[in-house]
């Protein structure tokens, strides 16, 4: 009854003030780990190690020794390095796959090729937590156990289902008619697809690459499983497993090194982010 | 694309166009259809036979024991905790995260100023790589410097010098993983949600607007209902995702303290490659897949339904 006697724009006010008050909260839900790294990472460990110290500020002087360790004591900046290797590798053989999958289910299989497009979606769904032991099996197998090669052969087994579903949507969305068009002008199928589909679905493309890059920058289970030699890991198992002493664990280093290594990855992916969430909402309205 | 002009001249030469994409089609997709078979299929395959033998690491001449793996398996206590646990975490974690994620959606489906940054914000925990945001929660949760504690010992809630010892506890650190999974996925649900927010069409919720319906009748009668398909998407794949998850659990408690926050997955795990005991791991991995296939198949069935309409 309050309500409607207050003026609009108090009224006005008060929903607004609600409004961020609902999103402050959620905020500070979400990015209050990636703040308490940044902040750790900066902070003397004896600043970091007195439990009166308020952890929100900075009670001694910011200090860069936390980095210095994290790049002259760890294998860290090797750890980058064979993420992207890794990285790049997957980018390789995804596209490489992907685009032709992708094209053929959505121009050449008609009906078949749709159920066929949600199959291998589903195996997208299919984790590594199922399969990691008989992988670990055919990684041992092939002779790669403990090296980067085990990721970069297993890495497109989650990268080339989801991107072909990725594609195909993308090459559907394509009017056919541009592709006729250029093979009554004489083009060759693979001439048509090169110079009038493929440069329409790039887009798509840039998708995959972003889409793959992080996954295999973000995969753990495998990782895990696969390689133990601390000079062959990538970053999200050498932090977690190689950062840590015994028991000890060095607070400073291991949030600059999460820190650092999260955040390009999520910039990354924020770009494709609503093409990738179509992805899934597409699977979930198939026509 | 100066190879691509001979060869396709070649393959044109008195060809229809019909039976070049009858044998094209299968062709193209044939490289990715067999890099699946081979790493996804036949590791499957590989995963049951597993499962009925008595492998372990150093004896690969493995010999076939049936269901003893199973049947060892489902009479452990440490299972069953392991089966609950992966049960009472995802679906507590799943029903939190479509709540927050539907009030998070409807705050975000306003423009206001900033978006972008909040918006990037709040999509950190999904686009982060898990084990290492997973590092963050663990100095969180920190026996003696958790920051949450020095919150509640600031706010007079814990005596001074006290500590909650969040992973030490088993309720606690039930709590702790139940939140980082919370945390986790609801970027992702509200990405998804947000997407069918905006693709409601305006003039709907106008029209109830002006026939006098306020915000809590549309939200329940209009919003809600019609968003069902796309909160059934986020819920699906947000099942698949914390069910099968492994990273939250190992990098936090090492499903400690005592086996009380073990998984099917980190069970596995342990068992399985750090144990060396590769039947017992493959056969408890393969209690994922019934729970996966169901998933699957509503997720095939929900797009059916969205067909029809």
């Amino acid at each position: 009854m309050d309500q409607v006697l207050l003026p609009r724009s108090l009224k006005r006010f008060g929903f607004q003030s609600g409004h961020f008050l609902v999103l402050g909260a959620f905020v500070v839900f979400t990015a209050l780990p990636f703040a308490w790294m940044l902040i750790t990472a900066f902070k003397q460990n004896t600043d970091l190690y007195n439990p009166m110290n308020n952890p929100f500020w900075f009670n001694e002087p910011p200090t860069l020794d936390q980095w210095r360790y994290v790049f002259t004591k760890t294998m860290y900046a090797r750890w980058l390095l064979n993420t992207a290797f890794v990285g790049v590798m997957v980018v390789g053989i995804t596209l490489l796959l992907a685009i032709p999958a992708g094209y053929s289910l959505a121009r050449f299989l008609g009906r078949w090729g749709e159920q066929l497009g949600i199959g291998i979606f589903l195996v997208y769904l299919i984790p590594p937590t199922l399969l990691f032991i008989p992988m670990a099996r055919v990684v041992t197998a092939l002779g790669l156990q403990n090296t980067l090669w085990s990721l970069v052969v297993t890495y497109p087994t989650i990268t080339i289902p989801f991107s072909t579903w990725l594609l195909m949507g993308f090459f559907k969305s394509i009017p056919r008619d541009l592709e006729e068009a250029a093979l009554v002008d004489g083009y060759s199928r693979l001439g048509a697809f090169l110079k009038i589909v493929l440069p329409l679905a790039v887009p798509g493309i840039i998708t995959v690459v972003i889409f793959s890059f992080t996954l295999s920058a973000q995969e753990f289970v495998y990782a895990l499983t696969f390689v133990t030699a601390t000079a062959q890991k990538t970053v999200s198992i050498g932090v977690p497993s190689d950062m840590v002493r015994g028991d000890i664990f060095d607070w400073g280093p291991l949030m600059g090194s999460a820190f650092l290594a999260s955040v390009p990855v999520a910039i990354l992916y924020y770009f494709v982010l609503d093409r990738f969430v179509s992805g899934f909402t597409a699977a979930g309205a198939i026509r | 694309m100066a190879l691509a002009e001979p060869i396709s001249a070649v393959l044109s030469k008195g060809r229809h166009l019909f039976e070049r994409e009858r044998v094209l089609g299968p062709l193209l997709i044939a490289p990715a259809f067999l890099y699946i078979v081979l790493l996804v299929g036949f590791p499957f395959i590989f995963a049951i036979y597993l499962s009925m033998t008595d492998a372990t690491t150093g004896n690969p001449y493995a010999s076939f024991i049936g269901l003893q793996n199973f049947i060892e398996v489902v009479q452990s206590p440490v299972f069953r905790r392991a089966l609950k646990n992966t049960f009472v975490f995802t679906i507590s974690s799943q029903v939190l995260v479509i709540v927050l994620a539907k009030i998070l959606a409807l705050a975000l489906s306003k423009n206001f100023r900033g978006k972008g940054i909040v918006l990037f914000l709040i999509l950190l925990p999904w686009v982060a790589p898990i084990s290492l945001a997973t590092i963050g929660w663990l100095w969180i949760f920190h026996a003696r410097f958790s920051i949450i504690d020095w919150i509640l010992r600031a706010a007079g809630l814990l005596p001074p010098n006290a500590n909650m010892f969040w992973l030490g506890r088993p309720d606690l650190a039930m709590i702790a993983v139940i939140t980082v999974h919370v945390w986790r996925m609801l970027p992702f649900s509200t990405v998804i949600l947000l997407a069918g927010l905006t693709s409601i069409p305006r003039d709907i919720l106008d029209q109830a607007e002006v026939d006098g319906a306020g915000f809590w009748r549309r939200l329940f009668q209009i919003t809600i209902p019609l968003l069902l398909p796309v909160i059934s998407v986020a819920i699906l794949f947000g099942t698949i995702f914390t069910f099968t998850d492994m990273a939250v659990v190992y990098v936090l408690t090492r499903g400690g303290p005592f086996d009380t926050t073990q998984v099917l997955s980190s069970l596995a795990f342990f068992k399985g490659i750090v144990g060396g005991n590769l039947g017992v791991g493959a056969a408890i991995s393969l209690f994922l897949f019934p729970v996966l296939l169901f998933v699957a198949v509503l997720i095939l069935r929900l797009a059916r339904r969205v067909e029809v309409v």
